[in-house]
C-alpha cells in the first residue's frame, strides 16, 4: 500500500501539487476557476502551447530548438503583410510553406550535416531576426480591414463558447500525441532519443526522424503565427522574442526530459497549462506582474528537481 | 588531439598548417581585419581600433565566465539577468549607501546567483541548461520587481567617468578583460583548478573516481561566471550612466555565440581563453566592420548566423580529419 502511494506520488506529484495550488488560488480568488478564467488563461496560453507542441517532437529526440521565437516573429509578420498584399487563404498557405521551409534548413544542418542543434538553432535565432528586419524594413506592419476579414476567426473567434485558438490548441495537441504514440514515426522519435545508437543499428534512419522533428515543430510555430497575427491583426519586429524560452520552460515543466527519449505531448500541455495558471492566478492574488518570474522560476526547479529525485530514487545527485 | 598531431611533425609546411587549423578563429580574424581594412578607410585607425576593443570587452568579460563553465560541460543561461541586477544594484543602492559599498553589493549579488545556480546544478544533478533557464526568468523577475519598469538614472555623474581611463586609445574596460582573460587562461592551464576543469568536462566519472570533489569544482565555476557576469554589468552601467531593467537581454546568447565561435566546444573538456578572446575579438570586428560600412542592421544577424554555422561545420570538419 505504502509503495502504491509513493509510486502514485512519483508518477503525479507534480500535479497534485498544481491542484493543491489551483485550490489555493481558488479559494481565495473566487473568479479564478470560474468557465471565463479558465478559458481565458486557455486562450492566453494556446499560441506558446501549439508551439510547444512541434518543440515536444525535437526535444524528445535529445536535440533543441531556440529558433521557435524568431520564426514566429518572422511568420507573424509575413501572414500580417501578406494577408493586405494576397489575400487571406495565400496568406496562410505561404506562412505554413515558410515555417516548414526553415524547419528545413535546421533539419538539414542538425539531422544530415550533424552540428549541435543548440548552436545551430542559436543561429538561426539570428539569422532570421535580420530576415524579420529585412522582410519589414523596420516597421511594423498591421491587418488593414481588421474589422471585416473572415482572418479574423482564428485569433478572435468563438465555436460553441469555445475561442477558436482553444480549440486549435486542444485538436494539435490530440493530432500530434496521437502521432507520438499510434505511428511508427511516432516510435522512431523515442527510440532516436532513448538511445540514438541502438535505433540506427535497429534500421532506423536517425537522420530524417531528426529532420523531420524539426519540420514539425516549424509547421507548428508556423500554426501559433496563425493565431498570433488574428488575434493582433499586426506585428511588430520583436512580437515573438523570448517566446524559445517559454516554450521550453513549459515543455521541460511537463517532465519531457532535455536527453530526449522520455516525455509526451499531454505533459507538455500539461506544463504549458501550468504556465498559464500560475500566471493568472498570482495576478488574481494581487502580485506584482513580475513576480510571476520568480515563481516560474522556483517551480520549474522544483519540478524538474523532483522529476530527476523520483526517477533517481533519491533527492541529491 | 595533440598526440595524433605530434605524430605528423614532417615537413615545416605542414607543421604550419596544423598550427594554422588548431587556431582557426586567429586566421579568420585576420582575414575579416584585412577585408573590412580594406573596405573601409576609417577601419583600421586607432580610435575606432579601441572602439572595438571597448565595444568587444562587454560580452568578451562575460564570455571569460562562459567559457570557464563550458569546460566543465556546462552552460550559463543567467548572465544576462545577472548583468542586469547587479548594473541596477549598483546605481540604485547609491543614493542609500556611496558608490562603493553599491558596486561591492552589485559584485556580491552575482557571486551570490552564481553560486546558487552552482549549488543547484551540483546538488540536484540536473541539467544546467534548465537550472540557468530558470535563472535567466527569475533573476529578471527580481531586476523588475527592485527597479520597478523605468531605468534606473545615476545621481552623481563622477560615477560614468570611473572608466574612461585610457592607456593609449585602449579603455579600462577593454584592459579589465584583457587582465581577467589573462588571468584565467593562467588559471585553465597553470593551476589545478584549471585542470581540474578540463577533468571534469572530459569524463566526469574519471575525474570523481580521481578523487576530484566535482560538487565543489562546478559551484565554484559557476560563481565564477556569476561574479564576472556582475563586473560586466557594473561596467555597463558605469558608461551607460543608467541601469535599464531590460539590459543585457539576450546577451547570453551573444556570448555562447563568441565562446563557440572561437572553438570551445559545449560538450566540454576542450577549449581556451586565447579561443574566446579570438571569438570575442572576430565577433566584435563583424559588427564594427559592418556598421562602418553601412550595411543595415539586418545583414549584421545574418551574417552572425551564417559565420556561426560555418565555425561550427569547420570544426567538424577537423575534428574528423584528427579522430581518423
Amino acid at each position: 500500500m505504502g509503495q502504491t502511494i509513493n509510486g502514485v506520488l512519483r508518477r503525479h506529484g507534480l500535479i497534485l501539487a498544481f491542484l493543491v495550488f489551483l485550490g489555493g488560488v481558488a479559494f481565495n480568488a473566487p473568479s479564478f476557476l470560474t468557465p471565463g478564467n479558465i478559458l481565458d488563461v486557455l486562450r492566453q496560453v494556446s499560441i506558446t502551447g501549439v508551439m510547444a507542441l512541434g518543440v515536444t517532437f525535437v526535444v524528445l529526440t535529445g536535440r533543441l530548438d531556440l529558433s521557435v521565437g524568431s520564426l514566429l516573429t518572422l511568420l507573424t509578420v509575413i501572414v500580417v503583410d501578406q494577408h493586405n498584399f494576397a489575400g487571406p487563404f495565400p496568406a496562410i498557405v505561404m506562412t505554413l510553406l515558410a515555417g516548414l521551409a526553415v524547419g528545413a534548413v535546421n533539419g538539414l544542418l542538425v539531422g544530415f550535416i550533424g552540428l549541435n542543434a543548440l548552436i545551430v538553432t542559436l543561429a538561426m535565432l539570428s539569422f532570421l531576426q535580420g530576415l524579420v528586419l529585412f522582410y519589414s524594413g523596420g516597421a511594423n506592419v498591421n491587418v488593414a480591414n481588421a474589422q471585416e476579414t473572415w482572418f479574423a476567426v482564428f485569433g478572435r473567434g468563438d465555436f460553441l463558447g469555445i475561442p477558436v485558438p482553444v480549440i486549435l490548441f486542444l485538436v494539435a495537441a490530440i493530432i500530434a500525441g496521437l502521432v507520438l504514440q499510434f505511428t511508427s514515426f511516432g516510435r522512431r522519435v523515442y527510440g532516436v532519443g532513448g538511445n540514438e545508437t541502438a535505433s540506427i543499428f535497429s534500421g532506423i534512419d536517425a537522420r530524417w526522424t531528426v529532420f523531420w522533428t524539426y519540420v514539425v515543430s516549424g509547421f507548428t510555430t508556423g500554426l501559433a503565427a496563425i493565431i498570433m497575427g488574428s488575434r493582433v491583426m499586426g506585428a511588430q519586429n520583436t512580437i515573438g522574442q523570448g517566446y524559445e524560452l517559454t516554450v521550453l520552460a513549459g515543455v521541460i515543466l511537463g517532465g519531457t526530459s532535455l536527453l530526449g527519449g522520455s516525455g509526451s505531448i499531454w505533459r507538455t500541455v500539461i506544463g504549458i497549462s501550468m504556465l498559464g495558471f500560475i500566471q493568472n492566478g498570482l495576478l488574481l492574488l494581487g502580485f506584482p506582474y513580475y513576480v510571476q518570474w520568480l515563481v516560474t522560476w522556483a517551480v520549474i526547479i522544483i519540478a524538474v528537481w523532483i522529476d530527476l529525485g523520483a526517477k533517481r530514487g533519491r533527492i541529491f545527485a | 588531439m595533440s598526440s595524433v598531431t605530434d605524430r605528423r611533425t614532417g615537413s615545416p609546411l605542414h607543421n604550419l598548417l596544423n598550427l594554422l587549423l588548431r587556431n582557426h578563429i586567429w586566421v579568420f580574424l585576420a582575414l575579416t581585419v584585412v577585408v573590412f581594412s580594406l573596405a573601409s578607410p576609417y577601419f583600421l585607425t586607432i580610435n575606432n581600433v579601441g572602439n572595438i576593443l571597448t565595444q568587444g570587452a562587454f560580452i568578451g568579460i562575460l564570455a571569460i565566465g562562459m567559457t570557464m563553465v563550458m569546460i566543465d560541460g556546462e552552460i550559463d543561461l543567467s548572465v544576462g539577468a545577472i548583468l542586469a541586477l547587479a548594473s541596477a544594484l549598483a546605481i540604485g543602492l547609491q543614493d542609500h549607501m556611496g558608490v562603493w559599498p553599491a558596486v561591492f553589493l552589485g559584485l556580491m549579488s552575482g557571486a551570490a546567483l552564481g553560486f546558487v545556480n552552482g549549488t543547484l546544478v551540483a546538488l540536484s544533478g540536473m541539467h544546467s541548461f534548465i537550472v540557468t533557464l530558470g535563472g535567466l526568468i527569475g533573476i529578471r523577475g527580481l531586476v523588475f520587481v527592485y527597479s520597478g519598469e523605468n531605468a534606473l538614472m545615476v545621481q552623481d555623474f563622477s560615477y560614468t567617468e570611473i572608466p574612461e581611463i585610457y592607456l593609449g586609445p585602449i579603455s579600462l574596460t577593454a584592459i579589465l578583460f584583457f587582465v581577467l582573460a589573462l588571468f584565467f587562461q593562467w588559471v585553465l592551464s597553470s593551476t589545478r583548478h584549471g585542470r581540474e576543469t578540463y577533468a571534469v568536462g572530459d569524463n566526469i566519472e574519471a575525474a570523481h573516481d580521481a578523487g576530484i570533489n566535482v560538487k565543489r569544482h562546478k559551484i565554484i565555476n559557476f560563481t565564477i561566471c556569476g561574479t564576472l557576469a556582475a563586473i560586466c554589468g557594473i561596467l555597463l552601467s558605469m558608461r551607460l550612466g543608467t541601469a535599464e531593467p531590460n539590459a543585457g537581454k539576450i546577451w547570453e546568447l551573444w556570448t555562447i555565440i563568441a565562446v563557440v565561435l572561437g572553438g570551445t566546444r559545449l560538450q566540454g573538456g576542450f577549449g581556451s581563453m586565447w579561443m574566446t578572446i579570438g571569438g570575442v575579438l572576430t565577433l566584435a570586428v563583424l559588427r564594427n566592420g559592418l556598421r562602418l560600412l553601412n550595411t543595415p542592421n539586418y545583414v549584421e544577424l545574418m551574417v552572425m548566423g551564417g559565420v556561426l554555422v560555418l565555425a561550427l561545420a569547420l570544426d567538424k570538419l577537423l575534428n574528423h580529419k584528427e579522430d581518423r
